[in-house]
């Protein structure tokens, strides 16, 4: 067992360069995540048609600007000339005054703002309308304090465990999920498709080795190779990005062990379907990887998907492990408000595992 | 040239005689472009939303039906206080708190002014900031209606109007289709090239082709062409089923497409052959090209605008193949762009496969020498 345990780190250790990739990958994912992808919207390029040009409309459109959120790209003179800017690209959002904002405004006491946005991008130009929408109604309200008006009711909001509103808290755990998910799952299900495909699993099944031992030499080195991963996702989080670690580091670690043995188990079982290693590298690609990114409520939230992508979702181990992460590093919650989620992590575990080892048998 | 016909004639007998492989390739992207058009979704809709009602009064009960009918929030629970609230968020059960003061009728009738508490779960700082939006939206329209009846003098107001210019219905699916699907052709293709030469290599076939008669050039295009004949098959699969299940937007000319994909296509298939000549058994090359698809991926602007990315990343971005075919399908399928619009983005991809095909045939001629 040893010897083989060994020789399996060796294969490992000595392939350098998928080495160098498998510490690469979580660290420039998660320095993309928080240096670069950002749905948070800053600076979009804005067009102004604004033929009043008076104190109203001029305020209201320095109001935007300063908010940080749009930058005024052109200034055109009719409507005509919207389309083509949107055609090119160039802007992201029209706002178009009429020519008597102002005066209306003061003495007719109503006065309408138009906004287009360019929903060839719906995510965007939703955000953005949603954006100016709020700025404007701050504005209103602004105008309307001098005049004595009544307020109405209004709402003070708090930000509860990101009041800087950092998307890392969101994007870490997420890439989390992914790495582990990545290494567990992929190079297990692949290390032993290659077995295969070059005929040494035979060779394998026949030394006196049993194939609980086979399964254990070839796991365990990704076992530790994937905690260690989590480890520098982890340390990445805190150190760089400032991730907040508010619960406990051993439920941490021991929730981490959890969803590999998962997803180890997973891989195990797509290798017993596999007869290569590149039907095994599709199979964990586009039947693990993508729907982990995806319907995990990584990136997208779950609340607003179709009933079925909901239930399919729940099948995901991720789906239950991203709110363990996400509560004991940010929100400081014990085991007792993680119950569910480790419980139907460890039930996945465990049929995984029942199911893998048997058809694993049954092949001999 | 005969030789060649027969390679690529091999490389096809080899793609449909693999049981798993073919319908791999068929049915996966179409099952990706499902999954992914309904949920790449960032609308928030549903949010769960725990509400204290310290008032109990007729305004506050109206307000929290506001809120419940609006489709963007639904009542996930009625704590008692603040601690039981806080309880909530923290198991997830709840994405927003709402914290209607005492007295917030009588505040509201005397001096026509009173303030609720709002509590986001913010860990999703967008999604956080969407909800706080719509409940801004929502207390808007309803002290609209509230003061409406009042005697004191009206406020001014500012009607917003809006437009949705391309999609006016806002649909995320004819956004997110043409993009996916750049994206899912660019992926596979860059994969299978990638691993099937170091496939060759791994299994030691590469050698025995080296010692044939047949010239260098004959094997790389044996292994390219069938790729690239595959492309324009997944295009057509694709944008079949974009069109008769999410009824996507054609406004652009089919023919600019498939003329498109013909030249964009070679940027990856040169791609995966740069990766294959750096790589010794398929998990390297596996691993590999994982590694540049990703990122490639998540900054090709499908899932978050290119604007709002550092300068330094838009700098970078010029080198994401990716990033080119989701702006151009976008462009051309939306909104109706001509040739002439994206010539600039032909260009580049033109240069793009010249150069990483030629980078692609150096280091394999340095690796077989």
């Amino acid at each position: 067992m040893f010897p083989f345990l060994k020789k399996e780190f060796l294969h490992i250790l000595r392939d350098r360069r998928t080495l160098m990739i498998l510490f690469g990958m979580p660290v420039a994912q998660v320095l993309l995540f928080g240096f670069v992808l950002n749905n948070e919207i800053k600076d979009a390029p804005i067009a102004v048609l604004d033929p009043a040009g008076d104190y109203a409309s001029v305020t209201l459109t320095n109001k935007l600007v300063a908010s940080g959120y749009f930058h005024i790209e052109t200034r055109l003179g009719d409507a005509g000339a919207i389309e083509p800017e949107f055609r090119k690209g160039r802007i992201r959002m029209a706002l178009v005054f009429p020519p008597d904002f102002g005066r209306a405004l003061a003495h007719e006491g109503y006065a309408t703002v138009q906004l287009i946005g360019d929903a060839g991008d719906p995510n965007t130009a939703n955000a953005l309308i949603n954006y100016a929408q709020a700025i404007i109604a701050d504005y209103q309200t602004a105008y309307n304090q001098g005049t004595g008006a009544p307020v109405g009711i209004t709402a003070s909001t708090r930000m509860q465990y990101n009041p800087e509103q950092k998307a890392v808290f969101n994007f870490v755990p997420g890439v989390m999920t992914m790495i582990l998910m990545l290494i567990a799952a992929m190079m297990t299900s692949i290390t032993l498709a290659r077995e295969k495909e070059l005929g040494t699993m035979e060779v394998l099944l026949v030394s006196p080795l049993r194939p609980i031992q086979i399964l254990l030499g070839k796991t365990i080195p990704y076992l530790l190779l994937s905690m260690l991963n989590a480890v520098i996702v982890v340390l990445l989080g805190i150190f760089v990005f400032g991730m907040p670690m508010r619960g406990s580091v051993a439920l941490l670690a021991a929730e981490c062990f959890l969803y590999m043995f998962v997803s180890l188990a997973l891989g195990i079982f797509i290798s017993t379907r596999a007869k290569d290693q590149m039907t095994a590298m599709f199979f964990s690609a586009l039947g693990l990887l993508m729907p982990t990114m995806l319907l995990s409520g990584f990136i997208f939230p779950r609340e607003s998907m179709p009933w079925v992508l909901q239930k399919i979702g729940m099948a995901i181990p991720a789906t239950w492990f991203n709110p363990i992460i996400k509560g004991i590093m940010i929100k400081g919650v014990g085991l007792e408000a993680l119950a569910t989620q480790t419980m139907v992590l460890g039930g996945m575990a465990v049929f995984l595992l029942a199911l893998s080892l048997k058809n694993f048998k049954d092949r001999l | 040239m005969p030789v060649l016909f027969f390679l690529i004639q091999k490389e096809f007998l080899q793609i449909f005689r693999n049981r798993i492989m073919l319908p791999l390739l068929l049915i996966m992207p179409v099952f990706q472009t499902v999954l992914l058009s309904f949920a790449a979704n960032y609308e928030i809709k549903n949010l769960a939303i725990a509400v204290t009602d310290h008032d109990r009064s007729a305004t506050s009960r109206a307000l929290i039906r506001k809120f419940t009918a609006s489709g963007y929030f639904r009542l996930a629970a009625l704590p008692a206080d603040a601690k039981s609230a806080e309880a909530e968020l923290a198991t997830d059960r709840a994405d927003l708190l709402l914290e209607i003061p005492p007295q917030m009728e009588r505040d509201f009738v005397r001096e026509k002014r009173a303030t609720i508490r709002i509590t986001a779960n913010a860990i999703n700082a967008v999604k956080a900031g969407m909800a706080i939006g719509y409940a801004g939206n929502m207390l808007r329209d309803f002290n609209q209606e509230l003061l409406a009846g009042s005697p004191a003098a009206a406020p001014a107001r500012i009607e917003i109007a809006y437009s949705n210019w391309y999609n006016p219905r806002l649909d995320y699916k004819t956004f997110m289709v043409p993009g996916i699907l750049g994206l899912i052709v660019s992926m596979i293709i860059c994969f299978l090239t990638a691993l099937n030469i170091v496939r060759e290599r791994e299994i030691g076939t590469i050698e025995q082709m080296n010692v044939t008669p047949a010239p260098k050039w004959t094997f790389i295009l044996g292994k390219l062409i069938p790729f690239w004949l595959l492309s324009l098959v997944m295009m057509a699969v694709g944008l079949t089923v974009g069109r008769l299940l999410f009824d996507i937007p054609m406004e652009g000319s089919l023919g600019l497409v498939f003329l498109y994909t013909l030249f964009f296509t070679p940027c990856m298939l040169g791609l995966g052959f740069l990766i294959s000549n750096f790589s010794d058994t398929q998990q390297q090359g596996m691993f590999t090209a994982w590694f540049f698809l990703v990122i490639c991926i998540l900054m090709s602007g499908l899932f978050t605008p290119l604007e709002s990315m550092p300068d330094w990343a838009q700098w970078m971005n010029l080198l994401n193949p990716i990033r080119y075919f989701v702006e151009f399908m976008r462009l051309v399928l939306l909104k109706g762009a001509g040739f002439e619009d994206i010539r600039h983005n032909f260009l580049s991809v033109l240069t793009y496969a010249v150069l990483v095909n030629s980078l692609a045939v150096a280091t394999y001629q340095k690796r077989v020498s």
